[in-house]
């Protein structure tokens, strides 16, 4: 237990995390490459099409990882900001606010992949369905994150004021996981569980070989986007000077 | 100074500065009575096209009357140097806070909830759904409020914050919007009003405590 805590209170100095993180990416990187072969080519070629939805079930098997991603990321985030706001470290800043890019890109693919998969299936790109409501404001908010860091020219205070945000915008994830439960409008509840999935072995494992990748693709562009941040951040500092120098030498 | 005192002294300044420029409440009022006479114009006079929509577009109007005046929030306290001396009181901020909050719900988002509903008796609204619309709106338009005044601390010293304002509060407002215009729309056709009322009422305290802290919170992340 001490030992995890002294782990953690390095990991708060830039240049460890700095470090570490670069030692992490290209494990996550090849993890979410292996992994987004298996599971596309699994999802795409191999695994049956459905007797209802036809060939266009294989869209869900980027739609449904990246609609988990979009809630992970923004909850990922939040930790983060909880922890900025907290105990003010500057890698909890930087983190907080790194992700959001990913996030926005993850919850856009969701919107398109859904329509796309809407249209055939339910006869419409877009209905004004709870779920699908809530995930384009879940859009919205990133985008406000987005906006608002970039707004605020001094670095420690945009990714403050960014963190107040993304903690008052945890808000609408449960209302987005609980939407097709609370309001029953068009789309499905959810069919993968912990316990007693609905969903067929052979689609059940591309769908979490998939959701696997797209973890670890996050975690690497995380951890990328955050390295990058911290160096513009911390460029008048020592250890920033002697990584360039060592670079250059 | 006990914070009791203290909040009401902030309560009474805001007030005083508010009814100083009493011209500038009366803009958001005028701006939602706009935009309800351009709904017929956009889609057609005829009442029983407008009838059904009446609730919900007083609650559109209200919501973006109530967007005008929150980028000058804290403007001229940030210009002033009002806003260092707040943060440097001895009273919690949040107390400080809370009572800007009131104040801005007393001069901009009463005189709307008040507003809205006769606005929606001219586009047609069956005034058996009126208590309910009023309920909802009275309910509704302090919650607008904290989550607005919180957004307008997260933008305090942006240049030309009005756009990202508008970006960072209407994803949040759009649940007071659901249960508000739901429960009109509930009353319409005959069906109980109670539950999203009470979602909103439910939301009110909550709001109450948590808005002040995070406006707090926030100043104090942008200001220091």
């Amino acid at each position: 237990m001490k030992g995890w805590l002294t782990a953690i209170h390095r990991l708060a100095s830039p240049p460890v995390f700095y470090r570490v993180a670069g030692g992490l990416m290209p494990w996550c990187l090849a993890l979410a490459l292996l992994g987004g072969a298996i599971g596309l080519g699994w999802g795409l070629l191999y695994a049956p099409a459905d007797y209802l939805q036809g060939e266009s079930v294989r869209i869900l098997y980027v739609h449904v990882p990246s609609a988990w991603m979009s809630l992970t990321i923004w909850a990922a985030m939040a930790g983060a900001a909880l922890v900025a706001l907290v105990w003010r470290t500057k890698v909890a800043e930087v983190l907080a606010v790194a992700a959001a890019p990913v996030g926005a890109a993850f919850t856009a693919i969701t919107l398109l992949t859904g329509a796309l998969w809407g249209r055939p299936t339910w006869g419409t790109y877009w209905v004004w369905d709870a779920r699908l409501t809530s995930e384009l404001v879940l859009l919205f908010l990133y985008l406000g994150v987005i906006g608002l860091h970039r707004a605020i020219e001094d670095p420690r205070r945009a990714a403050r004021a960014a963190s107040v945000l993304i903690l008052i915008g945890l808000v609408n994830l449960p209302i987005i996981r609980y939407s097709v439960e609370w309001w029953s409008t068009l789309h499905q509840p959810a069919s993968v569980r912990l316990t007693g999935s609905s969903i067929h072995p052979s689609m059940l494992w591309p769908l979490l070989v998939m959701a696997a990748a797209t973890k670890f693709y996050f975690l690497w562009a995380w951890l990328a986007r955050a390295r990058v941040m911290l160096l513009a951040t911390e460029s008048h500092k020592q250890w920033v000077r002697e990584l360039l120098e060592g670079a250059r030498a | 100074m006990r914070p009791g005192r203290a909040f009401l002294a902030a309560l009474g300044r805001e007030l005083g500065i508010a009814w100083r420029r009493r011209g500038e409440l009366l803009q958001p009022l005028l701006f939602a009575a706009l935009i309800c006479a351009m709904l017929p114009l956009a889609l057609g006079p005829e009442a029983a096209r407008l009838r059904p929509m009446a609730g919900g577009m007083a609650w559109i109007a209200a919501l973006l009357a109530g967007l005008l005046g929150l980028e000058a929030l804290f403007r001229r306290d940030a210009e002033e140097g009002v806003l260092d001396q707040l943060l440097l009181a001895a009273v919690p901020l949040p107390l400080l806070f809370a009572a800007k909050l009131l104040a801005h719900w007393l001069a901009f988002g009463l005189p709307l909830a008040l507003l809205a509903p006769l606005l929606a008796l001219w586009l047609g609204l069956p005034p058996a759904a009126l208590p309910t619309l009023l309920a909802g709106l009275l309910l509704g338009t302090p919650l607008l409020s904290a989550i607005g005044g919180v957004a307008a601390a997260l933008t305090v010293g942006i240049r030309g914050s009005g756009i990202l304002l508008v970006l960072l509060v209407a994803p949040l407002y759009l649940p007071v919007l659901i249960f508000g215009a739901g429960a009109v729309e509930a009353s319409l056709s005959g069906l109980p009003a109670r539950q999203p009322l009470m979602f909103l009422a439910a939301a009110l305290p909550a709001a109450a405590v948590f808005a002040p802290w995070a406006g707090a919170k926030a100043l104090r992340a942008v200001a220091t």
